[in-house]
């Protein structure tokens, strides 16, 4: 796998290769900058690259700026974006299209390695990583008229875990419940947000898909 | 301003006021006035300098009015006439008086303010319906003369008094057989020398009464009125205080800002390293990957609670997305269920965005802290330049934003309550708080989308 890593704080740029490079990523380019990434990124056609939010010139939204144009121009390519704190306007803006292959993540998740790695491979391959604080600033504002307010809580927290981009036996071993339940709920959710049975894995991103968009 | 800056000399009420004893200190005090006044004194000298530059000052005006009188017949002709030119001279006029002010007492009169627009009949219309006009001429042509006659007067005392008191050199200076016919060593020359010697003494005393008079005509009717003063004084304040609440926004923007690029990215770095430690690091003996796994603990706790408080600074979500992305933060961050409704047609200043983060953070932090409350609901709306904001609980109520952090059953909520009614006040807004004993709790804050 190969990889392009953008954040401004050399320290940490520093750390995000020692931590990729450890668990076998080749890093193509480490770079401080949104101009500098999307170069890079036009250069080596990496599987994946790791982008800070918050970077120069503005130190605002960059990362999630030259992200959007990433997805356009090269959607082989997973996104995922690291941030000092999650911010579900910037999830939005990132999984409008869909939800292929895109990560959003809190900084200190890289700390827990195994679990970062994880999530990075699951970007990588076309998958979603959610951080739970942006599943949860999903989750709040639900109008009346919003067929996720038929959900209940259980079946929310399923969504939630869908959206953060879990497989059911993932589901099921983090809400420690068997596999059954978890698809018993999933399709109690399929029903309510009124998705007919087609190709399960497509019903699936369609129903997180709903659960982004009500943002 | 006028009574402050009036009078050369210490107050009357200095000297009263000091403790002195019973005897003796009339005398003193007696002679203390006498030595103030006293011709060659310099405040004595001073007022005579004054009172001579508003005989000069008094002069167009006296002009003015002999050049009309002796035009009899023609009286109306000549003030027709002459009407422009007042006109004309009442600013130089106003400009020089404050210089005069300014140089001799050092009181500044403070400008008029000009009338605006581009010159034209309709600014001279304005200008001459103006009060300030009005008043200005009203201080050239009628107290300006009247104030140079006492002037005159003071002058006059002082030099026939310096003429009398001397009455004996000039004597001195007649030819011998002249000096005892007609003036001689007479009482006369007595009583002259008298008489000159008391109009020297009065002369600064006049004086006085023109600088005192002079000083609060000048200051009623060349400066901006009282009213005008203080709309002013409001206008720089309101100014100021914007100036002082831009800054502190600015100063929290660069605490966030340098809290997230420096400690925070350490810490990060910190407990990346730590994981990559345990992850690479596998022979270690168990203790000692549990101290790194503790270590790493640490420092992720770390950082979770420095993200809320540098958050709670100003996220860099509000200036780059508006309220309503940066309140879907803190919101879910909350420990329980948070309802946030937001209807905003468009983008208050910065200012109140940041003002109004900060309410709905510093109340749902008294919720989570002492309402006790299950649930809490969130409402912003902007409507006709107002954004009205509203939190409230289900909680146990009995909020007061008066009591101090110790006071009452439900203590501490009183001075974060407080904090934000400050903060609501320092924009203009308004804040109310309803919070019976036993709940709901609503605080309801209106601010001004633009300053």
């Amino acid at each position: 796998m190969r990889a392009v890593i953008a954040e401004d704080s050399v320290l940490l740029r520093v750390g995000l290769v020692k931590v990729l490079e450890a668990v076998g990523y080749e890093v193509a380019a480490a770079v401080g900058d949104a101009e500098g990434l999307l170069a890079a990124v036009e250069e080596h056609r990496p599987d994946v690259v790791v982008v800070d939010v918050r970077m120069p010139p503005g130190f605002t939204d960059e990362g999630v700026r030259a992200a959007l144009v990433i997805r356009r121009q090269w959607p082989q390519i997973g996104v995922l974006l690291l941030s000092q704190y999650v911010e579900e306007r910037y999830a939005a803006d990132l999984l409008a299209a869909n939800t292929r292959g895109v990560g959003y993540l809190l900084k200190e998740r890289v700390a827990d390695v195994d679990e970062f790695v994880e999530a990075l491979q699951r970007v990588a391959g076309g998958g979603t990583a959610l951080d739970p604080e942006v599943v949860a600033q999903l989750l709040l504002r639900r109008h009346s008229s919003d067929p996720l307010e038929a959900l209940t809580p259980r079946e929310r927290e399923v969504l939630g875990l869908m959206a953060e981009g879990r497989s059911n036996a993932a589901i099921a071993e983090l809400l420690v419940v068997s596999d059954s339940a978890v698809a018993k709920h999933i399709n109690s959710i399929f029903s309510k947000l009124d998705l007919p049975p087609a190709e399960a894995t497509h019903r699936r991103v369609l129903a997180v898909l709903r659960f982004l968009e009500g943002t | 301003m006028a009574s402050a800056a009036a009078g050369p000399g210490p107050g009357p009420g200095a000297s009263q006021s000091a403790p002195a004893a019973p005897r003796g200190a009339g005398l003193r005090r007696a002679y203390r006035l006498l030595r103030e006044r006293a011709p060659w004194a310099h405040q004595a000298l001073l007022g005579q300098a004054f009172a001579a530059t508003a005989v000069a000052m008094g002069l167009p005006a006296f002009l003015l009015v002999a050049v009309a009188l002796g035009a009899r017949g023609g009286f109306w002709l000549v003030l027709l006439l002459t009407a422009p030119l007042v006109a004309l001279s009442i600013r130089p006029l106003t400009a020089v008086q404050r210089s005069r002010f300014a140089a001799l007492l050092g009181l500044e009169i403070p400008v008029l303010p000009r009338i605006a627009g581009p010159y034209g009949p309709r600014r001279l219309h304005a200008w001459l319906r103006a009060e300030t006009t009005r008043r200005q001429a009203g201080y050239h042509l009628l107290a300006a003369p009247v104030l140079a006659a006492a002037g005159a007067a003071s002058l006059a005392c002082s030099a026939v008094g310096l003429l009398f008191s001397t009455v004996y050199l000039w004597v001195w200076a007649l030819p011998p057989q002249n000096r005892v016919a007609d003036w001689g060593y007479t009482t006369q020359a007595a009583y002259l020398t008298a008489l000159g010697l008391a109009l020297l003494w009065l002369a600064p005393w006049i004086a006085e009464g023109v600088v005192r008079a002079d000083v609060r005509l000048a200051a009623a009717l060349l400066g901006p009125s009282l009213a005008e003063q203080l709309e002013r004084r409001v206008e720089d304040l309101a100014e100021s205080r914007a100036g002082v609440v831009d800054a502190a926004d600015a100063e929290r923007r660069r605490i966030e800002r340098d809290l997230h690029d420096g400690v925070q990215q350490r810490l990060v770095s910190l407990a990346m390293n730590l994981g990559l430690a345990r992850r690479t690091l596998k022979d270690l003996p168990p203790e000692a990957l549990r101290v790194i796994a503790e270590a790493q603990q640490e420092a992720q706790a770390a950082i979770a609670e420095l993200r809320d408080v540098v958050r709670g600074l100003h996220p860099a979500v509000l200036e780059d997305r508006g309220l309503d992305a940066a309140l879907s933060g803190i919101a879910a961050r909350a420990p329980l269920p948070v309802r946030l409704h937001v209807d905003m047609p468009e983008r208050p200043v910065p200012t109140v965005e940041a003002v109004a983060y900060f309410v709905v953070a510093e109340a749902l932090t008294n919720v989570v802290k002492h309402a006790g409350a299950s649930r809490a609901e969130i409402w912003v709306a902007a409507r006709n330049g107002l954004l009205r904001i509203a939190v409230s609980d289900d909680g146990r109520g009995g909020a007061d934003p008066d009591a101090g952090p110790r006071a009452g059953s439900f203590a501490g909520g009183g001075s974060g309550l407080s904090g934000l009614r400050k903060r609501v006040a320092s924009v203009d807004g308004r804040f109310s708080l309803s919070s019976p004993v036993g709940g709901p709790t609503t605080v309801t804050v209106e601010l001004p989308c633009a300053l």
